[in-house]
């Protein structure tokens, strides 16, 4: 059993309740949907068993989200992949949102495919409901250089949206 | 939660997504409780349970049986309590609760009168937990006064003493306080408030309240 903790912390079931869902978002945009049960499961383990051992928390969300990054890194790393995409597509990403039948599929597949820093941008920002200055905080650099690097990766989301979509019409007409 | 979080995530994800993201979520929290269980980090595990008295909250430590609150002591508010005077790792863990869920299903049917579960009375005074660990021996269906328990447990004179061990029972109905009523036959206080005593009396036979001598209540 812990010690009384010096700062009253909620019931951990309160933590999962509030932020579950932005956690899982948030993994689905490290790892794809497919993996984002495990790393979510990770995380939320690890955040338990740190739970209450001292610990302060000013930023749970924050705090949840640092933990989802380094268990999503440790989990692509022991699947022998490297920790941040590459530039150019390779199997393994396309591997890493293996649902084609799922309409969020190619969405998921464009955002693996985003450079690192626009791509974790986009997840804390949009996915995890992080501040700029939050996920500056996380990345380093500043708020400003997050918030550029989040609208380059929307800007690239949906040029590549549009695209796919005006290949569907396309191939659609010429059958 | 970081304000308007909320705002954007209406605008950036639909709402059938986010009640199928929350559903997928509640799934994934039934795992996280099983592996946390077999882990061994969940100090408080808890569930609620339906009555005749309304839903109760039952919770369990490792060592057993911690608290059971009626919902008009607030459940949030107990949770909050067990957070900050056990431990916050704190977990709707219905699994370890089934024994205990079973057998008040079982005492409100009427299939059983007693309980028979590991109790963790750690947080109770010595003197409280004396006289809670005393109550049990009051059978189903009977009565004492606070007099007669006070008497019970040694101390005849703690009589109000013993009216603030039964207040703070932290497992009432599993701990009967509700069997102790006062010497005029007044049913005295209870934390569930007195219809609920007055309900479980009635359950275990004995005259409801406002009959006989209890008419100055």
């Amino acid at each position: 059993m812990s010690p009384r903790p010096a700062a009253a912390l909620p019931p951990f079931e309160s933590v999962v309740q509030q932020h579950g869902v932005a956690v899982l978002r948030l993994c689905r945009a490290h790892v794809g949907a497919q993996e984002a049960d495990d790393v979510w499961q990770e995380t939320f383990l690890a955040a338990l068993r740190a739970y209450g051992q001292g610990l302060e928390i000013a930023d749970y969300q924050a705090w949840l989200i640092r933990i989802a990054r380094n268990k999503a890194i440790d989990h692509l790393r022991a699947a022998g992949r490297r920790p941040e995409p590459v530039a150019e597509v390779g199997d393994d990403v396309a591997a890493a949102v293996p649902d084609v039948a799922d309409p969020d599929a190619s969405v998921w597949a464009d955002v693996a495919r985003l450079p690192p820093k626009q791509r974790q941008c986009l997840g804390y920002r949009y996915l995890g409901g992080l501040s700029y200055a939050q996920t500056a905080e996380i990345l380093g650099g500043t708020a400003a250089a997050a918030r550029r690097a989040a609208a380059d990766g929307i800007a690239t989301l949906r040029r590549q949206q549009q695209e796919s979509t005006e290949q569907r019409t396309a191939e659609g007409s010429t059958s | 939660m970081t304000p308007g979080m909320h705002d954007r995530a209406d605008t950036t994800v639909g709402d059938a997504a986010a009640e199928e993201d929350a559903r997928h979520v509640a799934a994934l929290r039934r795992q996280l409780v099983g592996a946390a269980e077999a882990a061994g980090i969940v100090d408080v595990a808890y569930r609620v349970v339906d009555s005749p008295v309304g839903p109760l909250l039952v919770a369990a430590t490792e060592d057993g049986l911690v608290r059971v609150a009626f919902s008009s002591e607030g459940h949030e508010s107990v949770l909050e309590h067990l957070s900050q005077s056990i431990s916050p790792r704190v977990l709707q863990a219905p699994g370890r609760l089934d024994d205990a869920a079973r057998q008040l299903e079982a005492y409100f049917t009427g299939r059983s009168q007693t309980f028979d579960l590991r109790v963790d009375l750690r947080r109770s005074t010595p003197f409280r937990r004396r006289v809670q660990e005393y109550l049990p021996l009051i059978e189903f269906g009977q009565t004492a006064s606070y007099r007669q328990v006070a008497e019970q447990v040694g101390s005849p004179r703690a009589v109000r003493a013993v009216g603030t061990a039964c207040a703070t029972n932290p497992l009432p109905i599993v701990i009967p306080c509700h069997r102790v009523l006062r010497s005029d036959g007044g049913l005295g206080g209870y934390l569930g408030g007195t219809d609920a005593k007055a309900e479980l009396l009635a359950l275990e036979g004995h005259p409801p309240a406002g009959s006989g001598q209890g008419l100055l209540l």
